[in-house]
């Protein structure tokens, strides 16, 4: 029986290495968010998954599958912002959920070596509603929940190709709240976080033997975790309040910590302190109303301000189901006084140099994956939409459960009744 | 003073004579709204769609005293009025938002003002959100950069019953009462499904189930129909002496809707469910004016259509719990398809109400996708005409056409587009926000000394 599956596992692998299809995608306006202007009436081939050539009149190979641009946008694939997807399938059916922990009996604990990759399940459908809309690739995030800690968890950039090999190497964060949503778990004041959190990697850098005492927050195995993010990986700080991103930047620079700020509604106001620092921060645009008390200078051209003071930005904030919503999130950052180009890098090159994938993601340059969406119009814009997407240099099937739904009911007063229309 | 009580008297009097209302005397909590003065205005040169249906270019329109007088094209003006280039702009009707909860769950979301849900019993028909909204919300003003004139703050959805929506202007007041929309009718917040079984069931209280939920809204119908009886009966008695009955908030509201005074708008995401509650209001005679988020209304838009039944929808919103999971971003389009169609795009939310065009914008957008032909002159209804309609105050404000409330909007640009913003935004011919002119920004008394959130 294992012989079986370690053989079909095996014809899978190779199914998507050598099988790759190749296909040339002619006469597009590329957007390669490496550089301002779009290369016009340009092709771009794709091959063994990989952007292998971009240039103009392009010799097609014979096995190559042509795709006429007709002038439109292609992009990368685009970054979902920090989700679920593949982690919850009905946000209210608690067991099908999956992205936070709660364990009740341990109120006060950290679980850093909780890690949500582990229950990243590629073939949700959530995903491929997502994915047609031209999300190729997700942060997945470890949330706060009830009786969860300051710490919340590990998550991991995966790509969304269907593979249940998704894991994005090198992007492996670890998840942290601080600020009001987070006071539950520090005695209701939060200055007790950064003595909680100044505890946790007090005991990770210590022998077991030497903490013998009584009221730990990690486990032996959070030690070690911990221990491993105090010397490599990313630290994805959940704050708002200006006051909160400066205490962060201290405990980034006292323990050399690679930080990210996610939220960040008052980063415009300390945005040459995250400029200096080189921390980047993942936004929400439409974050503009003052939701809570740490949120009271949130301000629409948030991400404009920050990255005219040289802060590195990604976008972040449509959640699962509507992560699609990022490229409206992007829209609206340039409607409020971002350029374009720093938008599109906003959901494209930008977070994959934050997670350390620029390399082989984010940007459509040779030898890149293969990563690309070709658009109806203007990709920021609300009326576009998807109208091919491929991963790792496939492409995607565009039907979905959402799809099948509409052809089922647009149909005006159909033959047969409208369940065998599928 | 005193010839304004008696005045007020004698409408209650003659209302109650006239059988319109049956307990409810129609000037509690009554509206004190008046609109700002404003010299007459007329905007030139813009592309207007009128929320009719039509689309006008470089064409006019002119408003005084705060109702539109005339829309056309080289319109001409005597000199007391105020001349605005347009070029280049859109102009709409002033957007409608018929599901909000700003007010009573303001922002910031503390524990002392979520006043938007009366949880502490499935039938709590006799509360009033407007009882709730605090005016200094600073989501008003967030909402009027975003174009929206007018909106029905709901109680939220825990209960069967939720209680009465009120129709707002949205300018900036000290009291509700000056912002609540003058001669609009009430909405009765209903709710099915999900919520209230599980905020009952899980206490072991009735509902537990969709069985209970509809056991619970006919043992209340059945109650307010023998309400309604006894007052009737009352009216009706020529006895000089007659008692009038014990009045009662729930049923006054319940016998309202009977009468028609109160409008339905119900919280429902099956088609199975949105049909199930037809035939409940065929069993005790009253309308469904709207149901509300109607996840699957596409499923059975001409039922809706036939029965004259609007649907709010969001533009994509899906999938956070079950009765969501069959969510498609065609179902504003498929809604509005039928002959009688009645779709509308509403928000629920303090973000969404700030970019209802936007929201709008991809409706369209992805029904154009399957080949329909929705233009921009067609999609604004769904959030001018077609919530004005549903919210009873279409004769009133919702369209462009002479004589209406100059309840107005001038765009950057095309409005379906994520890159228009809202330039200047009138209410009643006043001119309350401005999108360059801090003069013409109001801010709530929350807002006031808090950090700068725009401009500097």
């Amino acid at each position: 029986m294992r012989y079986i599956i370690l053989i079909s596992l095996l014809l899978t692998l190779a199914i998507e290495q050598s099988f790759a299809q190749t296909t040339l995608i002619r006469g597009a306006q590329v957007h390669t968010a490496m550089q301002p202007e779009p290369l016009v009436d340009t092709d771009v081939l794709l091959r063994n998954g990989r952007i292998a050539e971009i240039g103009q009149n392009l010799q097609a190979p014979d096995d190559a599958q042509i795709i006429l641009a007709a002038g439109r946008a292609l992009t990368p694939g685009l970054f979902a912002g920090i989700t679920g997807l593949g982690l919850e399938e009905v946000s209210l059916e608690e067991n099908t959920v999956d992205y936070g922990l709660s364990l009740e009996h341990e109120t006060g604990m950290m679980r850093p070596e909780f890690d949500v990759t582990l229950a990243y399940n590629p073939l949700s459908t959530v995903i491929d509603i997502n994915r047609a809309e031209g999300l190729t690739w997700t942060l997945l995030g470890a949330n706060v929940s009830q009786n969860g800690g300051l710490i919340a968890g590990q998550g991991a950039a995966v790509s969304l190709g269907g593979s249940f090999n998704a894991i994005m190497e090198g992007s492996r964060s670890l998840f942290v709240n601080v600020g009001a949503d987070a006071s539950g778990f520090s005695g209701s004041s939060r200055a007790a976080q950064y003595m909680l959190i100044e505890q946790a990697i007090r005991e990770a850098k210590s022998t077991p033997r030497s903490l013998q005492y009584e009221h730990r927050v990690l486990t032996l195995t959070g030690r070690d975790i911990l221990s491993r993010y105090l010397n490599d990986g990313r630290w994805i700080i959940d704050v708002d309040r200006a006051a909160d991103i400066l205490q962060v930047i201290r405990l980034a620079n006292k323990h050399d910590l690679q930080v990210i700020i996610q939220g960040g509604s008052e980063a415009w106001r300390v945005a040459a302190q995250l400029a200096e620092t080189g921390i980047p921060v993942l936004l929400n645009t439409l974050d503009n109303l003052p939701g809570s008390f740490d949120q009271l200078g949130a301000r629409l051209d948030n991400a404009a301000i920050l990255a005219a003071a040289g802060v590195r930005i990604a976008f972040t904030g449509g959640g699962t189901h509507n992560a699609r919503k990022i490229r409206q999130i992007a829209g609206n950052a340039v409607a409020h006084g971002l350029d374009w180009y720093t938008a599109l890098r906003g959901i494209t090159r930008n977070p994959a140099i934050i997670l350390g994938l620029a390399e082989n993601t984010g940007a459509i340059r040779a030898g890149m994956r293969g990563d690309l969406v070709l658009w109806s119009g203007d990709p920021l814009e609300v009326t576009s939409f998807a109208e091919a997407v491929w991963i790792a240099g496939q492409p995607v099937d565009m039907q979905t459960r959402q799809q099948q739904l509409l052809e089922r009911y647009l149909p005006e007063n159909p033959d047969t009744p409208r369940h065998y229309i599928k | 003073m005193r010839c304004l009580s008696m005045f007020i008297l004698l409408i209650a009097i003659a209302a109650a004579s006239l059988g319109v209302t049956q307990a409810q005397p129609q000037e509690a909590f009554a509206s004190t709204y008046t609109a700002l003065d404003s010299p007459p205005i007329v905007l030139r040169n813009a592309t207007i769609l009128t929320g009719t249906g039509v689309r006008m270019d470089n064409a006019d329109i002119a408003f005084r005293n705060g109702r539109i007088t005339e829309i056309g094209v080289d319109l001409e003006m005597s000199d007391d009025v105020q001349e605005i280039d347009a070029e280049g702009g859109w102009i709409t009707p002033g957007i409608i938002d018929i599901h909000s909860h700003l007010g009573v769950y303001p922002s910031p979301g503390t524990v002392s003002h979520a006043d938007g849900n009366e949880i502490t019993s499935p039938a709590t028909p006799g509360v009033w959100a407007e009882h709730a909204v605090w005016p200094q919300d600073p989501g008003f003003e967030a909402a009027r950069a975003g174009g929206v004139t007018s909106m029905l703050v709901l109680p939220g959805s825990a209960n069967l019953f939720g209680g009465r929506g009120v129709a707002l202007k949205n300018v900036p007041a000290t009291t509700y009462q000056s912002m609540k929309f003058p001669d609009a009718p009430h909405g009765l917040k209903m709710a099915c499904g999900e919520n209230p079984k599980r905020v009952y069931g899980s206490k072991s209280i009735a509902p537990m189930t969709r069985m209970g939920n509809l056991a619970g809204y006919r043992a209340q119908w059945i109650k307010a129909q023998a309400y309604k009886d006894k007052w009737d009966q009352y009216h009706a008695s020529e006895e000089e002496d007659a008692e009038p009955p014990q009045r009662d908030l729930a049923m006054d509201t319940l016998a309202g809707v009977l009468n028609g005074d109160i409008l339905i708008h119900m919280h429902c995401y099956r088609a199975d469910e949105m049909a199930t509650i037809l035939d409940l209001a065929k069993e005790f005679n009253y309308q469904v004016t709207a149901f509300h988020h109607a996840v699957e209304a596409y499923k059975i838009a001409d039922l809706l259509a036939e029965n004259g039944v609007c649907a709010a929808m969001w533009a994509d919103w899906w999938g956070f719990k079950m009765e969501a999971y069959d969510g498609i971003q065609e179902n504003i389009a498929l809604v509005d398809r039928p002959d009688n169609g009645c779709a509308i795009v509403h928000s629920d939310s303090a973000e969404g109400i700030q970019r209802l065009n936007q929201e709008a914008a991809k409706a369209m957008a992805r029904g154009n996708r399957t080949g329909m032909d929705i233009t921009p002159a067609d999609a604004i209804g769904w959030i001018t005409a077609h919530p004005a309609k549903a919210m009873g105050i279409a004769a009133q404000t919702g369209s462009l056409e002479t004589g209406k409330m100059a309840d107005v909007v001038l765009w950057s640009g095309n409005p379906f587009s994520v890159y228009a913003l809202a330039e200047q935004v009138f209410v009643d011919g006043a001119l309350v926000y401005h999108h360059t002119d801090l003069e013409h920004q109001a801010r709530s008394d929350f807002m006031l000394g808090q950090q700068p959130t725009a401009g500097e």
